[in-house]
């Protein structure tokens, strides 16, 4: 009798956990808002487009096509995805920790100039591939990982808010590669057979293999993004570490009384998500371009914003984002070739899905969906800022 | 303060020690006039040179022997940084000599870089204007930050907002003027005006009616910004076929341009630089000399408190926001019908961040806020003027990226607190809800 009790428990047990994963594999409500911001927001960049005289659904049809209308498109819009994840990843990881890195523009930069300079040094050409590649990505993530704890030291040491001092950092860091990159005398980093101004070419060994010769180049860039993501994933979810970050980023105040080390955590938490900036910058230098261009990052740490809280801040899920942003941005193109429609229409549709993402409270009254679950970044975690 | 910084005050206070902002202020003038004593004041050439205060031929101006300044202004460095450590009566005197010695960087400057230059002479006070008019954007940026951050409401989106003033003000004027009718022209800028009204009405939809992130909102402003405007161009702009046209025109103030040697140099201008002026005083009075005023700044303060006391908080905020973006409409009025008459995308090319490091700098207070925006705009003029003189330290130019970048450092330095501390409203970026 006990026996078949138990087991009744048992099977019952197991069958309310198959239900569990059933219903949570296929539970969208967390998904509701980050869809209906993205159908709203196609929505008014269809007005925008009727109002100058096209046809909307024309437009988003080449768009469509342009974004995985074939092998190669498809290809490219992953390739263009890439640096996303990376920039995503930064400002999730900070939002995680209740920080607000707006300084991933310039840790891109960071990373990215570090990585041009170690690339193209002489004797990188000497080593073979599986040394060379490791160490420019290395070299990325270490320069966006030091430019991003400095703001971190910042706000232990001194109480300069991170947003204040990250927007200063942007600006700061901009200047100066620009300097390294234009300066003929004296020559910093700048390639002198360029008529453009960038660095020298990075050496071959350095380059990270292609997988696609799209436009532009898929690159195995993509799988250290994405292996990135799932790192962080584990992190958060199974080791202390993780466990500290979203303790604090939820009370520091509780954090601090349970023995936490606040300060060490707010700085590894700006150092890392300075990092996952300077792999994405890395991976485009070493994958993409095989150069540095101050210009090639602009506005990619300020769309990870939007593609993190899109994500909200999950970063499994910043993959599937990042994927819609840089695919948006990849098809425009024929968007424009064939419907006459400005590619800056992608940019006021990408600037639209944060602004529904963010004020959720309008898509959850248009859509009339309740609020199951506390959305991840609320206005209240990030206080007296600027 | 944030509750992250309270924890992590909690865990400093005890193990501090060292020293505090007067010593370290003291050691760095100190260290800058020995400095300018023993190694610069030898190394500089002692041939003298000449300020000017007017365009050849024949100017007025004072000439100067360059070891001598530099050896005065180290002396005065020196001063400044004996008195930081002197006992406590003496302290008193501290305070105006650290004001003094931190004025007389900027001659400092000017004195080292005609020293190092080719050139024995250059014109000043032309200098000083050209500074007065590149500060126009970055003190109307900085005024519209005020008013959003005095009355709670962080405004990262001024850049967006100057940005979407310059667009839809010459897309106006470009496609009802014809960019050539000075009628059209002053109806494009109250076009622009209004348009920077209506984009920061968005950010306070957003931040006050929706509770969203104030950080994010301005990002949202930002990044729409920059692709609504860049859709006009190729849309609008590019399809009328003007590329550029008339803009405004200088005059000069009645009487004081008549004023001999500077009166026509420092007394002429366009319009939307003397309306600078006059926002930046008309904020002054408002905000610091009315009732309403202290209103909008207790909103920035203590909303609740001042919800007790009868004040229309989420009122004050929306009125403070949109008026703080119809000011930051004008700044993008300047860029795209005064500075120069046509429009490019991302032309405000980061101003917007700049004025709101002024603003950081004045530490959130008008005056304050204008000198900042007015040190900003005499590094950007004193870089051109740089590269126009050809000066070289040990065969190098100086590179204008230095000199660009030096506003962010300097209020990096201030927001850090190493020098002169620079705190925020209290309320500034906390959402409001009335009490129940």
């Amino acid at each position: 009798m006990n026996g078949a009790r138990n087991a009744n428990v048992g099977i019952g047990r197991a069958a309310g956990q198959v239900h569990r994963m059933l219903t949570e594999a296929w539970r969208l409500q967390p998904l509701y808002v980050s869809l209906y911001a993205i159908l709203l927001s196609f929505v008014v960049g269809g007005v925008l487009i009727s109002i100058i005289g096209v046809n909307p659904f024309t437009a988003y049809w080449a768009l469509l096509r342009g974004m995985v209308g074939g092998g190669d498109e498809i290809a490219g819009s992953l390739a263009r995805s890439v640096p996303f994840i990376g920039s995503a990843l930064a400002l999730a990881f900070a939002f995680r920790a209740g920080l607000f890195n707006i300084g991933a523009e310039g840790q891109l930069l960071a990373g990215g100039i570090t990585a041009a300079y170690v690339g193209a040094l002489s004797w990188m050409s000497d080593l073979p591939g599986i040394v060379a590649i490791p160490l420019i990505l290395i070299a990325g993530t270490l320069g966006g990982a030091i430019w991003g704890g400095i703001p971190g030291v910042l706000r232990t040491k001194t109480g300069a808010h991170e947003v204040i001092s990250t927007i200063m950092l942007n600006s700061l860091v901009l200047f100066g590669v620009r300097w390294m990159v234009n300066s003929r005398d004296p020559v910093v980093l700048r390639d002198t057979e360029s008529t453009v101004p960038r660095t020298d070419p990075i050496s071959d060994t350095a380059v990270l293999p292609e997988l696609v010769d799209s436009q532009p180049v898929l690159h195995t860039g993509l799988f250290a993004l994405v292996g990135i993501c799932f790192v962080v994933a584990f992190v958060l979810k199974r080791t202390t570490f993780g466990f500290e970050v979203g303790t604090v980023g939820l009370n520091p105040h509780a954090s601090h009384y349970a023995g936490i080390n606040v300060n060490r955590v707010i700085v590894a938490s700006m150092a890392a998500s300075g990092a996952f900036a300077g792999l994405a910058a890395a991976s485009e230098i070493s994958g993409t371009n095989g150069f540095f261009q101050p210009g090639t990052f602009f506005l990619m740490g300020f769309d990870g914003i939007a593609i993190a809280l899109l994500a909200r801040t999950n970063p499994v899920a910043i993959i599937a984002a990042a994927l819609l942003w840089g695919s948006m941005l990849s098809g425009a193109p024929l968007m424009q070739q064939e419907a006459d429609v400005s590619i800056d229409v992608v940019r006021i549709i990408q600037a639209m899905v944060l602004l529904f993402v963010a004020a959720d409270a309008i898509v959850r009254y248009l859509f009339r969906v309740r609020e199951l679950d506390q959305s991840p970044f609320k206005a209240t975690s990030v206080e007296g800022a600027v | 303060m944030t509750t992250v910084e309270h924890a992590a005050g909690a865990t400093r206070a005890s193990g501090r020690v060292g020293l505090d902002r007067q010593s370290i202020t003291g050691l760095v003038f100190g260290v800058l006039g020995i400095a300018l004593l023993a190694g610069v004041a030898p190394a500089i050439s002692g041939t003298s040179r000449r300020f000017n205060f007017e365009p050849p031929p024949d100017p007025a101006g004072i000439g100067f022997h360059p070891p001598t300044w530099v050896i005065a202004i180290g002396v005065l460095f020196l001063l400044t940084a004996v008195l930081g450590f002197a006992p406590p009566e003496a302290r008193r005197w501290a305070t105006p000599a650290r004001l003094l010695s931190a004025l007389a960087v900027i001659p400092l400057l000017l004195v080292l870089s005609l020293a190092l230059s080719d050139n024995p002479s250059t014109n000043i006070v032309n200098l000083f204007n050209e500074s007065l008019v590149l500060a126009t954007p970055l003190a109307l940026g900085a005024t519209t930050g005020l008013w959003c951050e005095r009355s709670g409401i962080i405004n990262i989106g001024i850049e967006g907002t100057m940005l979407a003033g310059a667009g839809i003000g010459y897309m106006t004027y470009a496609t009802i003027g014809d960019a050539q009718s000075t009628g059209w022209l002053w109806f494009s800028i109250l076009i622009s005006v209004l348009a920077g009204g209506l984009v920061a009405a968005l950010l306070a939809v957003l931040s006050i009616r929706f509770g969203v992130n104030q950080i994010v909102g301005g990002v949202v402003i930002n990044l729409f910004a920059l692709g609504l405007t860049g859709f006009l161009r190729s849309e609008v702009i590019v399809k009328t076929g003007i590329t550029t046209g008339v803009g405004t025109s200088e005059f000069g103030l009645p009487l004081l341009s008549e004023i001999p040697v500077i009166g026509d140099q420092l007394f002429r201008g366009k319009p939307i630089y003397w309306m600078m002026y006059l926002v930046v005083i008309g904020t002054w009075l408002v905000m610091f000399r009315t009732p309403w005023g202290l209103r909008v700044r207790s909103c920035g303060e203590n909303p609740h408190a001042a919800e007790t006391l009868g004040v229309n908080v989420v009122r004050i905020r929306y009125q403070s926001v949109i008026l703080g973006g119809l000011i930051a409409g004008l700044a993008g009025a300047w860029f795209s019908m005064e500075s120069q008459t046509r429009f490019e995308d991302n032309m405000t090319n980061a101003a917007g961040f700049i004025a709101l490091a002024a603003l950081i700098f004045g530490k959130w207070t008008p005056w304050g806020a204008f000198g900042g925006a007015l040190l900003f705009g005499f590094s950007r003029a004193l870089g051109t003027r740089l590269q126009f003189l050809g000066v070289e330290v040990s065969g190098f130019e100086i590179p204008s990226e230095f000199l660009q970048a030096l506003p962010f450092i300097v209020t990096l330095v201030v927001v850090a607190g190493a020098v002169g501390r620079s705190i925020p409203p209290a309320a500034a970026g906390q959402p409001f809800q009335r009490s129940k």
